[in-house]
Formats: C-alpha cells, structure tokens, sequence
C-alpha cells in the first residue's frame, strides 16, 4: 500500500508546487489591491527565459534566478502602467497575459522541443532516514522545499510583521494607509514585482523540473489556475497551499487513469483541472460573506496620492 | 482626443518593430516593407486581410457590448471553438442542400452563446469570476475538439490525421472574388458593424449597458438590471464567437482540425480596447490586428523572423495603448511621496 502512495504523492506534491508559487505571488499583490491578471503571462515569460538560461549555463539555479529576474521584469511593466499611469488593472493584465505568451513564442522559437540535459541532484542519504516519509523527502526537488519556506516567510509577513501589516492596509484602505504617511504607491510597486517573480520561478519550475523542455503556451493555463487558486484560498496563504495540492493531485488523476486503464479519453481527464477550477470558483463565490469578508476592499481600484 | 492614443499606440508599435527588427540585423526597410506593406500590396493580399479581419471585428464587436459594461468575457476562443465544433457537426452529419449553411450559421451562433452562458449563469446565480469562468472553458473547448477530430469524426480517409472529412461545397461560404479566397462570410462583420452602433447608440438596452459600466452607482439607482447586463454582454460576445468559428471553417478551412483558430478570440480583446470598443474603430483596429497577422506569417518566409513575432506586436500594441491613453487624457506632473511625513518607513 505504501509503495504505490509514495510515487503518488511526489507527483502531486511536485504538480501543486508551481501553483504554490504563482498564487502566494499573486496573494501578495492582491493584499496589496493590485489585481494583476498577468500571470499565465509572466509564468511563460519565467519558463522560457529560465530554459534558454539553464540550457545554455547548465545550471539550473541560474535559470531559477534567471526566471525570477524575467518575471520581475515583466511585472514592472504592468507595475508602471497601473500604478504610476494609472491605466485600468483588468486590461493592463490581460495585455500582459497576452504579451507573455507572444514574448515567450518568439524569443523561444530556436529552443522548440529541446529537452534539458538531467539535473544532478544532491546527497537524499540524509533525508532518507527520516523514519516514515524518508522515502518521499528523498525524491522531492529542492524547489518544493523552497516553496514550503515561500509559505511560511508569506505567513509570517503578511500577519506577524509590520510592513506586512502596512501592506494589508494598502489593500484595504490606501487612503488611511496614506494618510498617515505610507508609500502607498511603492507599497503596491514591491507587491507587485514580488508577484512577478513568484510567478516567474513557477514558470521556471515549469521548464525546468516539472518537464524539462520547452513547449509554446506550456503552463497550460496555470496561471489563471493560480489566480482561482488566490480566491478558493479566500486571501489566506495556508488554504493556498491546501488548494495547490489539491488542483496538484487532480492534474496527475489522468496519469494514473491511463496507468491503471481505465477507458477515458485522454482529452476527458485533461479537462479535469479546468473543470474542477470552475466548480471551486462557484463554490466559494457563491458565498458573499466569505467573500467580502476576506478579499481586499480596494482590489484592483486605482490609487493616487492626490485624491 | 478619444482616438489620438490609439494612432499613437499603432504608430509606436510600428516604431518598436522595425526598431526589433534592426536589433536583429534585418534591414529596418526592408523588414518594415515586408512586415507592413508586401502582404497587402495586391488584390490576393487584401483579400486575406478581409479573411483575417472578419472574425477579428466580428468577436471584438461582441465583446464590446459586454466590455461596455464591464461584463469581461476572456473566453471568446473557446466560444469561437464551440461554435465551430457544433456547425461543423452539422457539414459532416448532414450531406448538402441549401439549408445546410444557414443551418451551420445558425448553430454556430447558438453554439458560441451556449457556451458564453455557463459563465453568465454562474457570475448571476453564484457571483463567480466571469474571467476566470470563460477562461476555463476555452481550455475545455479545445480539448472536446481536439477529443472529436482524434477520433470519432476523424476523416477515415486522411491518412490518420487529426482532421474531419473536407466539407461539402453546399457546407462552404461562396466565394466573392474569383481567384482569390475572399468569400461571403467577411459580410457578416459588416453588417455586425451596423447591427453594433444601432445597438450601442440607439437602444436603450444599449443606454444602459453604458451606464452600468460607465456609473454602476447611477445604474443601479435608476433601477437597470445587472444581471441583464451580464446576460446580454455574455451572449453578445458568445454569439460573434460563434459566428466566427463557422467563417473559419466554412471559409478558408473547410473542415475541423484541431485548432481552428490562432488566437484569434484573444486578439479580438486589443481589436476592441484599440477600437475604443466602438464599432468603427474596431473595424479599424480589426484591420491593423489583421495586418499584424499577416505580416507575422510574411515575416517568417521574407526575412526569416519567426511568426510569433505577432503575437509579440498584440501585447506591444496594447500596453502603448494603455499608457498614451493616460499620457493623452491627463497632464503629467511628478508628485514625489516621501514629501509627506515618515514615507517609506514601512517598504
């Protein structure tokens, strides 16, 4: 019994992680009350820029930090458009999911169905030992690691620090938070970039780990995933990372499906995680209280000092 | 004013390419000529233009209605997708006669709307994201077709490829102009144009569709439906998806194949904001999208530059757009935070 959980349970562990990343990005920057709808765009934008790094250095820590630097980047686009011009948040990130995923073809055109030499992995001996679920730690990318490390410094940020609790109030009330002498409009630029990097390493986890190679539109839509992923989790970081494996476990179902011969079609179970995104928004949405309890009040409302 | 940022957003797109394309040791001229000008430069050529342009005006229009009133339908592609799936059932189910093409018309329009339903139904009844709803769907739309031409209406003659049977010529929209691919089906966005700015303009549905998303407050206290809104704005863009899914296949395709589109329900998102989501202006703008196609594919065989170059040009186009809008509607003057009392202490 055990010996058919545990490769089940790395797998869906290793599919939540990218999810993992892209939605405490994006969490972040809506607790700061900027919508950014740019995600699947900068998650791309993070997987090719990483996979031509990591490709060409051999490293894939290179291309990790390279896929950070990418989304930063491209997130600092829609970061001055919306915040220092003021352009709507909703049109600003659809041109940025838009972008993304034009940006990525073409500067990924010569890496098309290339495929990453295999990483060399570190010593597992040590994790191994760990009585119990040794064998699972073992198997676990370092990224996965990392992203349980994302969770818990986003935990204590946004709820036990002060800055985070300044970031808070620039998502519910910029005008307080401003009134009493916040950066408001700097408090948004660092969320904003800091959710541009999340979902670049995501992006990078994506073409580097998950699978190594590159694909056109390879995220497959997780980014909009991430985006449901931040309202099922109703702003909080630990329901996040509940929805992350869940949605995890569901994208792998069909592999196991077709494992174990089961007549679906293959295209059947592949709308599976699309489904199950929707019957999750129904559900949560559905409940206004829930809702309007939890969401930022000024989510995707402009702010600017003078008014 | 309200066009000046679009002209400026187009003019600087053009700037950024053939700066792009000198960047990468092209001759600027030269690309700009084959990128902007080569393709459209004979009767052939702009004839594609118009088959391009069609289902690109004909989507944008319809989400206009919807984007008015800030009803956000994102999954025009998918709508587009089922409309061809279902007309396309018709063409291979049902051999000819007159009435097959209307019929496919027909069923593709209420196809494209049946699935731009789902998402109104449950932002109305249950408040969920239409965005992301929509969004989805396009996942789920691709997947039944590629599901359909994989296998059960798979053309048993076609050598295994994921491709259904050619479609009868009574399947098929008639040609308009001999020699070249242009066929009736680039009417149906003219007339979409008209049926858009009646609409817009002189329905008072249309009046208050503005106004819900213009002033939600006075809408609502004047007593206009949003869930009305929503509705309409949904169908009205699931329907011109729809509609542009049987051009496609009853135009330059003439069958199903697993991607009946290239993107253009996304693209059809910057026809409309490009266009100020005015019907006039989306046909511009749906012809400026359209080249920006064209010159992506003349791109790759003139000067070797690969054809997602434009969908690089889609996103370029629109975040110029948003900033000159800013740039154009407000005088800027440079308002440093930290003048006010213990700024950038917490950050």
């Amino acid at each position: 019994m055990i010996d058919s959980i545990v490769p089940i349970l790395i797998v869906t562990l290793g599919a939540g992680t990218p999810l993992i990343f892209a939605a405490l990005g994006e969490l972040v920057t809506e607790k700061s009350g900027v919508l950014n709808l740019g995600v699947e765009g900068m998650m791309l934008v993070g997987a090719i820029v990483a996979f031509i790094t990591a490709s060409n250095t051999g490293s894939l820590w290179l291309g990790v930090g390279a896929g950070f630097a990418a989304g930063t980047a491209i997130a600092l686009i829609f970061a001055v458009l919306t915040l220092t011009l003021q352009a709507n948040q909703v049109a600003a990130g659809l041109a940025l999911a838009i972008f993304g995923a034009g940006f990525s073809a073409f500067v990924g055109k010569g890496y098309l169905g290339m495929a990453l030499q295999s990483q060399p992995r570190g010593d597992p001996s040590l994790l191994s030992s760990v009585p119990l679920i040794g064998s699972v730690l073992a198997e676990l990318h370092p990224l996965v690691y990392l992203s349980w490390l994302l969770f818990a410094a986003v935990s204590w940020f946004l709820y036990k620090s002060r800055p985070g609790l300044v970031l808070r109030a620039a998502g519910e009330s910029p005008t307080s938070a401003h009134s009493i002498g916040y950066p408001v409009i700097r408090i948004r630029y660092l969320a904003t970039l800091f959710g541009g990097a999340m979902a670049g390493v995501a992006g990078a986890y994506l073409s580097l780990v998950n699978a190594p190679l590159w694909m056109e539109g390879m995220t497959a839509g997780r980014g909009w995933i991430a985006l449901a992923l931040v309202v099922f989790a109703s702003w909080r970081p630990a329901r996040v990372m509940l929805g992350a494996y869940l949605f995890g476990g569901v994208t792998i179902t069909q592999f196991f499906a077709q494992g174990s011969g089961i007549g679906f079609a293959s295209q059947a179970m592949s709308t599976l995680p699309y489904l199950a995104t929707i019957v999750v928004l129904v559900l949560i949405s559905r409940n206004l209280t829930l809702i309007r309890l939890n969401a930022p009040v000024s989510l995707g409302k402009p702010f600017h000092p003078d008014r | 004013m309200k066009w000046l940022s679009p002209l400026v957003a187009a003019g600087l797109t053009v700037a950024t390419g053939v700066i792009l394309f000198s960047a990468l040791g092209k001759n600027p001229l030269l690309a700009f000529y084959s990128f902007f000008v080569a393709p459209i430069n004979s009767l052939n050529g702009l004839s594609e233009l118009a088959i391009k342009a069609s289902p690109l005006v004909l989507i944008a229009l319809g989400l206009a209605v919807g984007f008015r009133a800030n009803v956000w339908n994102i999954g025009a592609e998918g709508q587009l997708t089922m409309g061809a799936i279902v007309a396309g059932g018709i063409a291979i189910h049902y051999g000819g006669g007159a009435l097959l093409l209307p019929a496919m018309i027909l069923a593709g329009a209420l196809g494209g709307m049946a699935w731009a339903a789902i998402p109104a139904v449950l932002r109305t009844r249950f408040n969920a994201n239409e965005i992301l709803v929509s969004l989805m769907l396009t996942y789920v739309a691709q997947l039944v077709l590629s599901y359909l031409v994989h296998d059960p209406w798979r053309d048993p003659q076609g050598f295994n490829f994921p491709q259904s049977p050619l479609f009868p010529d009574a399947a098929l929209y008639p040609i308009l102009l001999e020699g070249t691919r242009l066929n009736a089906g680039a009417l149906i966005p003219l007339l979409a144009v008209a049926a858009a700015w009646v609409f817009m303009r002189k329905s008072f549905l249309g009046y208050e569709m503005r106004v819900a998303g213009e002033a939600e407050d006075a809408a609502r206290y004047a007593g206009f439906s949003a869930t009305r809104a929503i509705w309409v704005g949904m169908l009205a863009g699931g329907a011109a998806a729809g509609l542009a899914g049987v051009g496609e296949i009853a135009g330059p395709l003439g069958q199903l194949l697993p991607t009946v589109s290239p993107g253009y329900g996304f693209a059809a998102i910057i026809v409309a904001f490009v266009g100020r989501l005015h019907p006039i202006g989306i046909l511009c703008a749906g012809l400026l999208l359209a080249l920006l196609y064209l010159g992506g594919d003349a791109a790759q065989i003139a000067i070797n530059l690969p054809a997602a170059v434009s969908g690089l040009f889609q996103g370029v186009l629109l975040f110029y757009l948003l900033g000159a809008d800013v740039l154009v509607n407000y005088r800027v003057r440079v308002v440093r935070e930290d003048r006010y009392p213990r700024g950038g202490a917490a950050a």
